[in-house]
């Protein structure tokens, strides 16, 4: 009897271990929990379990990921990694030189990763030669966003530089409507400053400033001039503006009290959302000035223990990548994918405007990574610019006060 | 059996004598590495340049250098004097008068005193967000009186950076008041009515019994409230975060929120550890003091 029931056990036993090995499995952890992010997810983990996988979710909400990189570092610390976790830009690299991250470039070769992306968006998926994350989406954050209505009743074009923006805004401010509708948080503050620098830096100067943090630049007339712009921005906000969210900005202009925002494209699913049509109800236009601006979301793949996970790891970096999912999510989400190959037809006429300056930039060197949606810069550094950038736009302080201070915060965060 | 008696009749007196220390042993070891272990290691990780994961390797005091140069948390220690002063000593005043009305003897005093202890049942984030409401020029007060016809009033502190602390400080002193008064209500109870008896038999003006006899007599109270109250300033963070988001800019940061910004947004933590360190020196400079007369008196 006992003899029989422990062999029972060990042949349970045996059938599940070998389950475990045939079966790829993936923990996942990210912080896509609202309604349009959600739904892309579920896509990704419908498209693992069809090709065989185990998927376990680990969703984890709050501070704009602050929350789940609290989670990541306790899991890390205690040895116990998830596969898979929704990172980041120069976080990824930050994350390897713990030594944590693990090599895919297996699969990234096999796919052909490198032929797909944008080399510049691909550098941010490697760690020091070798593929340790899969890009998912390219949102991009230097868009301005109008309505419609509101400009034709004023007799306004979508301006084509800032001198034509600050002109459009006073003519607005005239006839009592907020030029700008703006949100007073520090991440957005960042948005507008850093639009407003790609117009006037150039690419070329945008790419010293906050990505080689070069310090001529950072403290060059032309910068003043960013912070002057700035403050001219700051006219063209309505008094209500501080810790106001990104989305009743949006609602701002599509209910016409407000004209213009400038947002990243997760404000078209705003708009979308509400049933309004793109080129009809809202324009959307790059900022004046050239260049991109991208914001990659990106899983950045951590070294597991097991053939079941290792399976997992790459079958999910596989799929990620993947044709279908790239178009699927990124219908969801709003952004375009990062892969150029993917047809386009189901998207809006806003997507195939970013995707063909993405293409156009990738070429002429002008794609650039966006500082303030930690694309460009580590925490620290990134930080200390926002941090400035927000008391400037917050109190009167003179640009020459702001560029001196950002300098200095800039040496003191190193 | 006889055999087994005494081998227990030196355990039980053992236990007798050790039974304090064994029932206190699990909460004094659990105190000693959560708080003092954990102290210590906030310590040691101010010393380092810890980034995203704490590393332990010392690098002297560069994070105390850093953090003191950065105009960020001279901000958030200006918010915290400002905060602090003004919260502890409105508190306290609005407090010592409530609870002197509701000494009284007055009918529906057990009402009153519920109604004003209220406040503190609610969480900060509650008292935040409700205040964000009432303060929002948009929304709020000022709305309301230009809406009453005075298109000229103007209550923008919220949005102000050189007031927004200011709101912080009227949330928080409408949330403790009222505990206060509770705290001070007890003390004034606890007062030896002989003593008041014997004033009113000289006819002592009723204002006079109070500065001169029941207020001073409650010194250990107001030293308690003082205790309660600072420590509750010195580690604000939800309130702000609820209120203000620290905002405008970072003008109402208090160092609680800059040091969640920069070990959990910026992956700094040599630097949080820092202003950790500063944040807890800042306490000890007003519980010392405290523990050292509370220590004294008892030697005395």
């Amino acid at each position: 009897m006992t003899k029989s029931v422990f062999a029972a056990v060990s042949a349970v036993a045996l059938c599940a271990a070998s389950v475990a090995v045939a079966e790829p499995k993936a923990e996942v952890l990210h912080w896509w929990t609202s309604g349009g992010e959600a739904k892309s997810v579920a896509v990704l983990q419908q498209e693992f379990s069809d090709a065989g996988g185990t998927w376990t979710d680990m969703p984890v909400a709050g501070g704009g990921g602050d929350a789940a990189m609290s989670a990541l570092r306790a899991r890390v610390l205690a040895g116990n990694a998830p596969t898979a976790v929704q990172l980041k830009g120069p976080a990824i690299q930050e994350w390897y030189e713990e030594g944590v991250l693990a090599d895919i470039s297996k699969v990234a070769e096999a796919e052909g990763w490198a032929d797909v992306l944008p080399a510049s968006i691909a550098a941010h998926m490697k760690c020091e030669g070798t593929w340790c994350a899969a890009p998912v989406n390219v949102h991009r954050v230097d868009w301005i966003w109008a309505n419609a209505d509101v400009l034709e009743a004023n007799g306004i074009e979508m301006p084509q530089t800032w001198e034509e923006f600050n002109a459009a805004a006073e003519k607005l401010q005239a006839a009592g409507i907020i030029p700008l509708a703006h949100g007073g948080q520090a991440w957005q503050d960042a948005t507008v400053f850093e639009a407003v620098a790609l117009g006037i830096l150039g690419p070329d100067g945008f790419r010293k400033a906050f990505v080689d943090l070069d310090e001529a630049t950072l403290t060059s007339p032309e910068m003043i001039a960013v912070f002057d712009q700035m403050r001219k921005m700051r006219g063209f906000v309505d008094p209500n503006f501080p810790g106001r969210d990104w989305n009743l900005a949006t609602a701002m202009v599509m209910n016409g009290e407000a004209a213009f925002q400038i947002m990243g494209d997760w404000a078209k699913g705003e708009f979308l959302a509400a049933g309004k049509v793109p080129g009809d109800d809202f324009l959307c236009a790059s900022v004046p000035g050239d260049g991109f601006l991208y914001n990659v979301d990106s899983f950045a793949m951590f070294d597991v223990d097991g053939d079941d996970s290792v399976a997992g790891q790459e079958l999910l970096a596989k799929l990620v990548v993947g044709q279908s999912f790239q178009k699927v999510f990124n219908l969801n989400k709003g952004s375009i994918p990062a892969r150029t190959d993917v047809a386009l037809d189901d998207f809006d006429s806003c997507a195939h405007l970013s995707s063909k300056e993405m293409a156009e930039s990738s070429d002429n060197g002008s794609l650039l990574p966006s500082y303030a949606h930690g694309m460009a810069l580590r925490g620290a550094q990134s930080g200390a610019i926002t941090d400035v950038v927000t008391s400037h736009f917050n109190s009167d302080m003179s640009s020459q006060e702001a560029v001196e201070q950002l300098a200095a915060a800039i040496a003191n965060s190193l | 059996m006889s055999n087994r008696s005494q081998t227990l009749r030196p355990l039980g007196s053992w236990l007798e004598h050790h039974l304090p220390k064994v029932v206190l042993a699990p909460s004094f070891i659990a105190v000693l590495v959560f708080v003092y272990g954990f102290i210590g290691w906030t310590a040691w990780v101010s010393l380092t340049r810890s980034k995203l994961l704490p590393k332990y390797e010392i690098h002297g005091t560069i994070q105390y250098e850093r953090l003191f140069a950065a105009p960020r948390w001279d901000v958030a220690m200006n918010n915290l004097f400002i905060f602090g002063g003004l919260f502890i000593v409105i508190s306290m005043i609005l407090g010592l008068i409530l609870a002197i009305l509701l000494d009284q003897n007055i009918r529906t005093e057990g009402a009153i005193r519920t109604i004003y202890l209220y406040p503190m049942a609610l969480s900060m984030i509650v008292t935040g967000t409700a205040w964000k409401w009432i303060l929002n020029p948009g929304l709020g007060i000022e709305a309301t009186v230009r809406g009453w016809g005075f298109e000229t009033f103007s209550f923008n502190w919220l949005v102000d950076p050189d007031m927004a602390i200011y709101t912080i400080v009227i949330a928080a002193i409408w949330q403790s008041s009222g505990f206060v008064m509770a705290l001070f209500l007890a003390g004034l109870r606890s007062v030896d009515t002989e003593i008041i008896r014997a004033a009113q038999v000289d006819g002592i003006p009723t204002w006079r019994v109070y500065t001169a006899i029941i207020i001073p007599s409650m010194a250990p109270i107001f030293l308690s409230a003082f205790i309660v109250l600072s420590h509750l300033a010195v580690k604000s963070f939800d309130l702000v975060i609820a209120l203000t988001g620290g905002g405008p800019g970072f003008a109402s940061d208090l160092p609680a929120t800059y040091m969640y910004a920069m070990a959990f947004s910026r992956g700094d933590i040599g630097q949080a550890a820092s202003s950790a360190m500063v944040m807890m020196g800042v306490v000890f400079t007003i519980v010392v003091p405290y523990l050292y007369s509370e220590l004294r008196a008892k030697n005395d």
